[in-house]
């Protein structure tokens, strides 16, 4: 078969082109080794970091860094827990000295029980971080609105929520990530947050959504390392489903077996 | 002085945030740093003089989703 071969079409975000179309997290795993062995199976070019205090006494932050820093290209740091404007574009701030890049996963909490993002303190944000070289990758929600709103602060990448974070419930609102991937069918769009399973994400990349970021559905699985792989394939299948045109729905059925020549026919 | 050092009280003689830092063996550590909320570049920590009550972040990598 011709098309068996891993593709070769890339993901370009901010001028970076890498080929898988999974970006990791690096928490919840059940201990260090099992999370390098889940990075690897992963195929993953980009995992998500965070920063928090330091222990002076443990420095397991130090500890953590060693472990990670070589295993992929690109590491994202994000903003999580920050509930303002102020903390996340300072947490941006210190994110881009700490792991020297202009990258930065934007999240700006607006609600505990969903951790559904405050949308307009988001586009604050955005806009002071564009405006200063930070290349943002805004957590969001499907709102067009707040999409455009981000793009004119600067975004040049949206990742829409699939469902509440860690809730594994997948697509939620597949209506709605439909119309925006239709609106902006320039703009890469990373589903992040809420996929649980594999055909969670097999699901966005067949409706042309160009990536997925998830941490718990694999963290948090029984076999983290074959979950890793498992999403590696069903993204890819994803992807190589959507470029080949999948058929539309339709309500009646229609015989895929030509009738013409049956035998008995006329009888 | 006293300072609060991510969160829990901390008696100091160092003067600047880059004396702190080294006082507390962070000299060659891979962290970052904010005084009162505010980030403060590592090229500008030995001319944050700390202040008795200021809130003082020493921050690192962790693993994030």
């Amino acid at each position: 078969m011709e098309n068996a071969e891993p593709l070769s079409d890339t993901l370009t975000v901010y001028g970076t082109q890498v080929k898988s179309r999974l970006l990791l997290g690096t928490a919840l795993y059940p201990s260090p080794q099992i999370m390098l062995d889940a990075i690897k199976a992963s195929g993953t070019e980009i995992l998500t970091v965070s920063l928090r205090r330091e222990s002076s006494a443990e420095k397991s932050g130090q500890a953590f860094w060693e472990l990670i820093k070589d295993t992929v290209a690109r590491v994202l740091p994000n903003t999580a827990g920050c509930r303002s404007v102020k903390e996340a574009v300072n947490t941006a701030y210190m994110a881009r000295e700490l792991f020297d890049t202009a990258w930065v996963k934007l999240e700006v909490i607006g609600e505990d029980d969903t951790l559904q993002p405050d949308v307009f303190a988001l586009v604050e944000a955005a806009r002071v971080l564009c405006s200063d070289g930070f290349q943002v990758f805004p957590y969001t929600t499907d709102d067009l609105g707040v999409a455009d709103q981000l793009l004119n602060a600067g975004c040049e990448v949206l990742m829409p929520l699939g469902a509440p974070i860690g809730s594994g419930r997948g697509l939620n609102n597949p209506f709605a990530l439909r119309t925006l991937r239709a609106h902006y069918p320039d703009v890469p769009l990373i589903i992040d947050a809420g996929i649980g399973k594999p055909s969670h994400a097999c699901e966005a990349l067949e409706m042309g959504y160009d990536a997925i970021l998830l941490n718990t559905a694999v963290a948090k699985a029984g076999d983290p390392v074959s979950m890793a792989a498992a999403f590696a394939m069903a993204i890819e299948a994803g992807r190589l489903a959507q470029q080949a045109s999948p058929i539309l729905a339709r309500d009646m059925a229609a015989p895929s077996t030509p009738v013409i020549g049956t035998p008995f026919w006329s009888e | 002085m006293n300072i609060i050092l991510n969160g829990e009280p901390l008696e100091t003689t160092s003067e600047t945030l880059a004396e702190l830092l080294l006082s507390l063996d962070y000299a060659d550590s891979h962290i970052v740093t904010a005084v009162n909320s505010e980030f403060v570049p590592h090229t500008q920590r030995s001319g944050v003089t700390l202040n008795d009550g200021d809130r003082v972040e020493i921050i690192a990598p962790m693993a994030g989703g």
